[in-house]
C-alpha cells in the first residue's frame, strides 16, 4: 500500500471543509434569530456552491435563513448544499484511498433515484429536525429533544423506514444526554450537523435509495466484521471478497444485519441479537467461506442477506483471502447520498509495519509513513485487544477518514503467541464462541435478555 | 458529555455518550437519564406481576415512587425509599457515577465512585415528593424499549450506522 499518499494533503479539501464548518457553527447557535456571524456562515456555504446547479436554491435559502425566516424547504436546501460539499470531499478522499491501495474500481451504477411513498411520519421527522435547526445545539432542551420519540416509534415497525428511524433514535439519545445545550462546554458541531443534514435528506420520499438491482451467485470469502452501535440500535457488517461463479472479476462486498435494541443489550448481547438472522456471522466465527445463489446485490456492493440463498462452504482463512484475493478485487461505487467521508471504509491488508505507541495513540509505520490505528473501534465482546494490535505483524483493517486524518480500524491481526502465529478477529464471537471469557459474557447477556423478554411477555400484552 | 476527543468539533464519528455498562437486570429492569430525571422501573420483591415506577428530578431531587397501577409506595414519604436507592445504584452501574452526578447536578465525582457518593448528597438535601404525573411517561418509555425487542431485524444495510462506531470506553 502507498501509505505515503494518505499523509499528503488533498487539493481543495480545506476550502470545502471551511465552508462546512462555517455553516455548522451557524447551526450550533440556531437559526431562530441569526446574528451577523451566522449570516456570514450561511453565505459562505452558499458561496462554496457557486457554479453548481444547486447554487440559486441554496443562495435563496441562505438569505432566508439569515433573516430568521427559513421554512422547511429552505432548510432542506441548506442540508443538500452541505451534503453536496461533503460529497466532493468524499470523492477526493476515496480517490486518494484507491490510489493508495492500487485496486481496481468497479463500474459506477447509473444514478437511479429511488421512489417511495410520502408518508406522514416523514413530514413529522422533518418538522422535528426543523425545530432543532431553529434551537441550535446550544439551545436544545428536553422539550424539543423529546419530540423525536413518537416519530421514531411510528417508524420502527416499518423496515423500509429503518434507516431514518435508527439515525433519529441515536441522534436524539445523544442530544438528550447533552441537555440543556446552554450548559455544553463544547459542541460536536460537525457530527451533529452531519446527522441533522442526513436526517433532513432522508425525509424526502425515496431518498433511502433503490432496491437491489442485481444478484450474486458464487463464493463469498469473509475478511472481517465491522460493528456499529448506539444506545438503541446495532448493526454488524461483514466485509468479504465475492468471487462470481461465472468467472467474472472478484468484487468487494458487504453483508449487513441490524436490529433495534433496548439500551441494556450490550457486548455479547449484540451478537446474540443479530446471530439468528445472518448465517454468515457463524461462518465468520468458524473461518468458513459461504456459497451464495441468487443473493440480492445492490450496485454499491451490499448483499441483502437471505439465509435461504446461502450455505456454508469450505474453510477459508481471512488472512489468505487478504493476501491472495483482496488485491485483485474491485471496490464498489458509493451511492450518491452516501458520499460522505464518514462512509469511507476501505478494506486493506498491512504487514511488515512497525507498530509504535505515540502520545495520540497507536501508529503503524508503513513504508516510512506513520498511519494512526483506531483501536477504540475494536468491540469489547471479542478476543482482539489494543494490546494484541500493538504487538501484531499483519493486519486486516478498514481504511477510514475522520477529523482530517486517514486511519486504520483493525478487523483482525496476526500476532505471535509463544512464538506461534495466531490470528485474532474483532468479530470472532459474532457467531458464538468457546473462548472462556466469551462464554462468560454470553451467559451474562443471555440472562439480561431473558429478564427483558420475561418482562415484555408480562407487561406488553396485558 | 465527557467522551469527546480533542478534535471533537471536527469529527463526524466521535462518540458523545459511552454505551451502557452491562449489569444484572432482575431487580431494576429499566433505568435511564431522561427528561431531566433519573427514572426507571424496579421489580417488586414479593409480587412478580408488580413493578414500581420511580424517579428523581435533576437539580431538585424531588422524587416519586408508585406501582404501575398508580398505588403510592409505602416507603416513599420521608425521603428516598429502597426502590429509589436501588434505582440510583443501578444507574451508577449502567452509566458510571460521573455521568449520573453530572446529569443530576450534584458535586462531580469520579466515574468509578460508589453509588453512595451520588445517593448521599441528594438524600442530605432532604428532598420532597415530586409531581406524580411523571410515572405514566416513565412506564411507557420502559414499554417502548421492551417493544424494541420485538421489532424485526433487517438485512438491508443502514449506512447511517457508520456514524455510530463502538467504543472501548466504559461508563
Ligand atoms: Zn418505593
Amino acid at each position: 500500500m502507498r501509505a505515503d499518499l494518505l499523509a499528503e494533503s488533498v487539493d481543495g479539501l480545506d476550502e470545502a471543509l471551511a465552508a462546512v464548518d462555517a455553516f455548522d457553527e451557524a447551526l450550533a447557535t440556531g437559526l431562530l434569530r441569526p446574528q451577523p456571524a451566522q449570516a456570514a456562515g450561511l453565505a459562505q456555504l452558499a458561496g462554496a456552491l457557486a457554479g453548481s446547479p444547486l447554487h440559486a436554491n441554496v443562495a435563496e435559502a441562505a438569505a432566508k435563513a439569515a433573516e430568521g425566516a427559513a421554512g422547511e424547504d429552505h432548510l432542506l436546501a441548506l442540508a443538500a448544499a452541505r451534503t453536496a460539499l461533503l460529497g466532493s470531499v468524499h470523492d477526493a478522499l476515496a480517490a486518494r484511498a484507491a490510489e493508495a491501495t492500487g485496486r481496481p474500481a468497479a463500474e459506477p451504477p447509473a444514478a437511479d433515484a429511488g421512489t417511495g411513498p410520502a408518508v406522514n411520519v416523514l413530514a413529522a421527522a422533518r418538522s422535528w429536525l426543523a425545530d432543532l435547526a431553529r434551537c441550535g445545539w446550544r439551545g436544545i432542551d428536553h422539550d424539543v429533544v423529546s419530540g423525536a420519540a413518537p416519530v421514531v416509534s411510528a417508524m420502527l415497525p416499518d423496515p423500509a423506514l429503518r434507516r431514518l428511524a435508527a439515525l433519529l433514535d441515536g441522534f436524539a439519545d445523544e442530544l438528550a444526554a447533552s441537555c440543556p445545550g446552554s450548559a455544553l462546554e463544547s459542541v460536536p458541531a460537525r457530527r451533529w450537523a452531519d446527522l441533522w443534514s442526513r436526517g433532513m435528506l432522508l425525509t424526502l420520499p425515496g431518498a433511502a435509495g433503490a432496491p437491489a438491482a442485481g444478484t450474486a451467485t458464487g463464493r463469498l470469502l469473509p475478511l472481517g466484521v465491522d460493528l456499529h452501535e448506539h444506545a438503541t440500535a446495532v448493526q454488524a457488517q461483514v466485509h468479504a471478497v465475492f468471487e462470481p461463479a461465472d468467472g467474472a472479476a472478484p468484487l468487494l462486498v458487504r453483508a449487513s444485519v441490524s436490529a433495534p435494541k433496548p439500551e441494556t443489550i450490550v457486548g455479547a448481547g449484540l451478537w446474540q441479537l443479530l446471530r439468528p438472522h445472518m448465517s454468515l456471522l457463524t461462518a465468520v466465527s468458524e473461518g468458513r467461506a459461504m456459497d451464495v445463489t441468487g443473493m440480492p446485490l445492490t450496485a454499491e456492493g451490499d448483499l441483502v442477506w437471505d439465509d435461504a440463498r446461502a450455505r456454508p462452504g469450505e474453510s477459508a482463512d481471512a488472512f489468505s483471502t487478504a493476501r491472495v484475493a483482496l488485491p485483485t478485487a474491485a471496490d464498489p461505487a458509493t451511492a450518491p447520498l452516501d458520499r460522505h467521508p464518514a462512509r469511507i471504509a476501505v478494506p486493506v491488508f498491512l504487514e511488515g509495519y512497525a507498530a509504535a505507541q505515540a502520545e495520540t495513540g497507536l501508529t503503524f509505520t508503513v513504508a516510512g509513513t506513520a498511519l494512526p490505528v483506531d483501536t477504540d473501534r475494536v468491540p469489547l465482546a471479542g478476543p482482539l485487544t489494543p494490546e494484541a494490535v500493538a504487538k501484531s505483524a499483519a493486519c486486516i483493517g478498514l481504511l477510514r477518514w475522520d477529523a482530517g486524518t486517514f486511519r486504520v480500524q483493525p478487523l483482525a491481526v496476526e500476532t505471535a503467541v509463544r512464538k506461534k502465529p495466531v490470528a485474532l478477529h474483532a468479530g470472532a464471537w459474532a457467531g458464538g464462541t468457546a473462548d472462556k471469557a466469551g462464554v462468560k459474557a454470553e451467559k451474562a447477556a443471555t440472562d439480561a435478555a431473558g429478564v427483558l423478554r420475561e418482562r415484555a411477555g408480562r407487561l406488553l400484552r396485558k | 458529555m465527557s467522551d469527546l476527543v480533542p478534535d471533537g468539533q471536527r469529527s463526524s464519528t466521535a462518540r458523545v455518550v459511552a454505551p451502557a455498562s452491562p449489569r444484572k437486570l432482575a431487580k431494576v429492569p429499566f433505568v435511564e437519564l431522561a427528561d431531566g430525571r433519573l427514572q426507571g422501573v424496579v421489580s417488586s420483591g414479593s409480587d412478580i406481576a408488580r413493578v414500581y415506577v420511580s424517579s428523581v428530578a435533576a437539580g431538585t431531587f424531588a422524587y416519586t415512587c408508585s406501582t404501575n397501577n398508580n398505588r403510592p409506595c409505602g416507603g416513599a414519604y420521608g425521603g428516598f425509599c429502597n426502590h429509589i436507592r436501588a434505582l440510583i445504584g443501578e444507574a451508577v452501574l449502567q452509566y458510571g457515577a460521573g455521568r449520573v452526578a453530572r446529569y443530576m447536578r450534584v458535586e462531580p465525582v469520579e466515574a468509578d465512585s460508589p453509588a453512595q457518593s451520588v445517593i448521599a448528597p441528594m438524600a442530605q438535601t432532604r428532598p420532597v415528593p415530586g409531581d406524580k404525573s411523571a410515572a405514566a411517561s416513565v412506564f411507557s418509555r420502559f414499554l417502548r424499549q421492551l417493544a424494541y425487542l420485538e421489532m424485526a431485524p433487517t438485512t438491508a444495510p443502514l449506512p447511517e450506522m457508520q456514524w455510530f462506531p463502538p467504543t472501548r470506553a466504559v461508563a
